[in-house]
């Protein structure tokens, strides 16, 4: 059987184990479906954190992003699991405690207002909107890819799925999915990490593989790490481990985007939720743990899979001719997602950093799916890829669906238009936004806006400059007003995004060429951006709170009552 | 000057506590692995780059670490300020 005939049967043996978790999990009340009952135990929540945060970024793009960049690819891996911490730290078990279903419902109540409400909706579903499109171009790319059928119906069959499971289920549904789509993800993760570093180094752990000796080739007995910069320096690239050499990211970049990534994992609000369905605040900081240990163990495979990945690559293919191309290259080559332009004429590839004589464009996206393929590993591998891949898409979509349904249904319809809904009309409604929402998102893949990796890495500064400062000061500091917390929410993300839309839209329009390092806020990308925006946010916050009146006493009361964990319920 | 109350111990040595798991959280994910990073490559740990290695590998490791202290030892506060909670 081939790779198109396993791929079938892995896919869909997987999607109809989701499906069966989905009838069998189907939920009544709106606990259920916004907070799956606050019941779920600590490491299942764990595995299911894990799955709803590794995303088609995670999994299919950010091996690539590494592959490309070396050292520099460290602030996705630092910045993705540091923000964990922050998190476990400072946020998971106070947010329990307060026991409600949204982030929307803690701004809300905690800034004792409906405009801060609103306004945390609006962030809300505009964070998730950012990162879902991310997720269906991931399922578009997969699918057009393996299963051969158009990124449309890919993106479709996507859609139907998460429909199902998710307006059934709702978050004990997606919950219990997330379980099973952890264990298919980081098991479609490993195999062919493991398989590689043994064929590569004798060792068959990744992370210590690729600090280990190359066994053949003309490399043989140098450390890999020791190969791929020789290999670099070789091709005209900066060397793979030197940090802030030329043609990398400078210091202060570099810094800016790891801050930013991991305050926004701490303030993105589909992450921010797993955390109020335990039972207790004990229960919140255990999931914490398993989470980043769940997360952990496919991030420290990810930099050795782009370091295999990176010299399988350039050693299969620069300086071969092009008639005799791998199989794996003929069939990405369909995709338009590997090029090869013969600017002399010989039909030889060459490969290199100088952009005159490049004659081979690999985009970052297909180097964790076409790496089983690149290291000649059996079809079903290949195939069982493709299903983790899904995995991750998938889960991470159905929660930010949710998310978006929830404001819809429960923020702005229970709590500000219509307080008298019965329990079953809002759980009609929310089933409905999550419909709508699924809807919105299928467009996003079809028409997708950018790359998979670059769209949520916007979605992570909107996040870090939007909630986290509120949500920190709401629970550290019992004299942050409303007005401190609407006026710092407003200027991070207007500042965030109008910083973001300038330097990716307009500047170019206005000037006619490319920004670079010296146009931009002190070296700072519109990626790490978000780290500025949340000082703007914080220093707003809190200036505008000395200067407006206290809190209520019941609501500083109410926060005196976060920091403690008994009376849970 | 009163005395601080039960509750108010408990919230300060939960304060101690998160200043001291944050500061080695901003050791190893921003001075190490990008300030001091660049001198630490200049030693090297088996086929690994000191300051690379802790970049892409260490700081994970540490964090895991961090969040496993953190929970251990708040299970100890909150018991020994008798403020766990109740077990169902």
């Amino acid at each position: 059987m081939g790779i198109l005939g396993w791929t079938w049967v892995i896919v869909g043996l997987t999607f109809g184990l989701y499906i069966g978790i989905a009838i069998y999990t189907r939920v009544r009340s709106t606990a259920g479906f916004y907070v799956a009952g606050q019941g779920i135990p600590a490491v299942f929540n764990g595995m299911a954190t894990g799955a709803d945060w590794m995303s088609a970024a995670s999994f299919i793009s950010m091996a690539g992003m590494i592959s490309f960049v070396g050292y520099t690819g460290s602030m996705y891996l630092i910045g993705w699991t540091g923000g964990y911490v922050l998190l476990a730290l400072l946020l998971a078990p106070y947010l329990r405690k307060f026991g409600k279903f949204t982030v929307p419902d803690f701004v809300g109540d905690r800034y004792y207002s409906n405009t801060a409400r609103i306004v945390a909706i609006f962030c809300a579903v505009f964070v998730s909107f950012t990162y879902v499109a991310g997720q269906m171009r991931g399922v578009g790319i997969v699918f057009s890819r393996f299963l051969s059928v158009d990124i449309n119906t890919g993106v479709l069959i996507g859609m139907a799925l998460v429909f199902l499971y998710a307006t059934l289920g709702g978050m004990k549904g997606i919950t219990w999915t997330q379980v099973a789509q952890y264990c298919v993800l980081i098991v479609a993760y490993l195999i062919p990490a493991i398989a590689i570093s043994y064929q590569m180094t004798g060792n068959p752990v990744p992370q210590l593989g690729f600090g280990s000796r190359i066994l053949e080739g003309e490399n043989a007995g140098l450390f890999l790490l020791e190969a791929i910069d020789q290999i670099h320096r070789d091709l005209g690239f900066p060397e793979y481990t030197a940090a802030f050499v030329g043609g990398k990211k400078g210091m202060m970049d570099v810094f800016a985007i790891t801050v930013a990534l991991m305050v926004g994992t701490a303030g993105l609000p589909h992450v921010i939720i797993r955390f109020y369905t335990v039972r207790s605040v004990r229960a919140a900081r255990w999931s914490a743990l398993w989470a980043l240990v769940f997360i952990g163990i496919l991030y420290t495979t990810a930099p050795a899979i782009a370091t295999f990945a990176r010299v399988n690559m350039i050693q299969t293919l620069h300086n071969q001719p092009y008639d005799q191309r791998p199989e794996w290259f003929r069939n990405w080559e369909t995709t338009g997602l590997i090029q090869f332009q013969d600017r002399n004429n010989d039909g030889i590839i060459h490969y290199s950093g100088n952009s005159s004589s490049n004659e081979l464009i690999v985009d970052q996206d297909i180097m964790v799916l076409a790496n089983p393929e690149i290291a000649r590993l059996p079809a079903w591998v290949v195939a069982l890829v493709a299903a983790g891949g899904l995995a991750a898409a998938l889960s991470t979509a159905a929660g930010l669906l949710l998310v978006i349904s929830s404001s819809i249904s429960h923020d702005l319809g229970k709590r500000i238009l219509k307080p008298d809904m019965t329990e079953r009309q809002e759980l009609t409604y929310a089933r409905i936004a999550a419909g709508l929402a699924i809807i919105v998102a299928g467009v996003f893949g079809i028409k997708p806006p950018g790359f998979v990796a670059q769209v949520v890495a916007f979605a992570f500064g909107l996040a870090a400059s939007s909630f986290f400062p509120v949500i920190i000061l709401g629970i550290f500091y019992k004299r942050a007003t409303k007005e401190g917390a609407i006026a710092g929410m407003l200027t991070g993300i207007l500042f965030t995004a109008g910083y973001i839309v300038y330097f990716n839209w307009l500047f170019l329009r206005f000037h006619g060429f490319e920004p670079t390092a010296e146009h931009w806020l002190f070296g700072i990308s519109p990626e790490g951006i978000g780290t500025v925006g949340m000082l703007l946010n914080f220093a707003v916050t809190l200036g505008v709170s000395r200067f407006t009146p206290a809190p209520p006493l019941h609501v500083q009361q109410e926060v005196e009552n976060l920091r403690y964990p008994m009376h849970t319920r | 000057m009163t005395q601080p109350t039960l509750r108010q111990r408990y919230w300060r040595a939960n304060l101690l506590l998160l200043a001291a798991l944050m500061s080695v959280w901003f050791l190893f994910s921003c001075v190490l692995s990008i300030f001091l990073v660049e001198p630490l490559n200049e030693f090297r740990l088996g086929g690994f780059p000191v300051g690379f290695w802790i970049a892409q590998q260490g700081s994970i490791y540490v964090f895991i670490l961090l969040i496993l202290i953190y929970a251990l030892a708040m299970k100890r506060l909150d018991r020994k300020y008798n403020v766990h909670e109740e077990e169902t």
